[in-house]
């Protein structure tokens, strides 16, 4: 299961590849929508981890158009809710995650990424 | 029968028949949850917080189940597809990974609270080809440079693993340390050829001042507490049985009850 929380740590790891590497584009994606336990205390320690560009971006590329484009300075329940579905619930079962800089394709399938490299991508 | 890791590729070692035995093994089980709530307890997170966590070597998830128990949201990451796969069938709840953790990880900077890792580690010791990037030396760096990067300051990862010599001791811890981290090997009872454990007890950053101490190992007699943590893994199976579904128990006083000891850790 990708889930978006992971997609927003997540950046290339291929050899020389250290600029421009995050996020990762989504291809071909299917979705699959789970519910999952609401924490807010969770969610509110999780925040300032966010790369939030990168989580409004990739919530859009998956149909979800739920966050606004700044993160709100007023976190209240209701913000929390929505963030909580997108991070949380929004699960990609298959497709791919593609590297904005080096293109290198990581296949996603059964909902795990595949993030082996070839002998010559390794640092 | 000589150790896994001297037999085959991990990825090869757990295919389909072996992932399902070594999960379905009650022995097993009962091993890795008693290893991972240790492993919890050396984490010394700040009581009752939410965290995030990286489980290293996630495998089938027995290790991940323990943390779905206690309520962490946790990522996990293997080799072996047949492991994860089991993993996915036991409906784990933290995101699986397809990872060779010598190949390093490409998490952001801080991601994570804590990462730990049960019975994993020695696996990087064996050269699967002789390609330069494929030397344990090598892949130990990756592996210890990017789980550094990846982790939260100050926080902590604890990597329970079997060493086959101290020599295999140095060379990890030392490459650990040159990778930046603070922190040592951790032995509880040492003196049992049974029941000794190892574990690489790693700091980020220094702050936090007597947090950031070495614990120490456990000592005492572990037939008596290999029973007793049996019979509390029963218990907690039972509750979570009774109770119908997952929840957070926040059980550790059978930790707590183990034997305080005298110091028994080395620092390398
Ligand atoms: C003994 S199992 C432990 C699994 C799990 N932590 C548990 O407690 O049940 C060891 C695991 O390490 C994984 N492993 C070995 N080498 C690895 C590597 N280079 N990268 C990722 N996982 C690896 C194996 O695939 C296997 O699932
Ligand atoms: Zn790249």
């Amino acid at each position: 299961m990708v889930r978006l929380i992971t997609h927003n740590i997540l950046a290339c790891h291929a050899k020389g590849c250290t600029s421009n590497n995050f996020p990762l584009q989504f291809q071909d994606v299917s979705i699959e929508l789970r519910e999952a336990e609401f924490n807010a205390d969770f969610l509110r320690g999780f925040l300032p981890r966010l790369e939030w560009p990168a989580l409004v971006g990739a919530a859009r590329q998956l149909g979800d158009t739920s966050l606004p484009e700044e993160q709100p300075e007023m976190i209240d329940d209701e913000f929390l809710q929505k963030l909580h579905h997108v991070l949380l619930e929004i699960h990609v079962e298959e497709g791919a995650m593609v590297c904005p800089n080096c293109k290198h394709v990581y296949p996603i399938s059964n909902g795990i990424p595949n993030m082996l490299l070839a002998e010559h991508e390794i640092g | 029968m000589s150790r896994p890791e001297l037999q085959a590729p991990p990825e090869i070692y757990y295919g389909d028949v072996e992932a399902k035995k070594y999960t379905n093994n009650t022995r097993v089980q009962q091993i890795q949850a008693d290893m991972t709530y240790r492993a919890l307890e050396l984490l010394n997170l700040p009581p009752d917080q939410p965290a995030f966590l990286l489980d290293i070597g996630c495998g089938s998830g027995l290790s991940g189940e323990i943390l779905d128990e206690e309520g962490y949201h946790w990522v996990g990451c293997d080799i072996a597809p047949s492991m994860l796969e089991v993993a996915l069938e036991r409906e784990v709840e933290g995101d699986l990974f397809l990872q060779d953790i010598g190949q390093g990880f490409g998490f952001r900077p801080g991601s994570f609270d804590g990462a730990i890792s049960i019975s994993v580690i020695q696996w990087l010791l064996n050269a699967e080809t002789s390609h330069p990037t494929s030397s344990p030396p090598h892949r130990l760096t990756r592996f210890f440079t990017t789980l550094h990067a990846a982790l939260k300051n100050p926080s902590r990862a604890v990597l329970q693993f079997y060493p086959s010599s101290d020599d295999q001791i140095q060379l990890i811890t030392s490459i650990a340390m040159k990778a930046g981290f603070g922190g040592g090997i951790v032995v509880d009872y040492p003196n049992s050829k049974k029941a000794k454990k190892v574990y690489l007890c790693l700091f980020v950053g220094g702050g936090g001042g007597a947090q950031q101490q070495l614990p120490k190992g456990l000592e005492g007699d572990e037939e008596a507490e290999a029973r007793a943590q049996f019979e509390k893994r029963r218990e907690r199976l039972r509750s979570r049985e009774k109770s119908g579904k997952r929840k957070n128990i926040k059980d550790r006083d059978w930790i707590l009850k183990k034997k305080e000891v005298s110091m028994i850790l080395s620092r390398l």
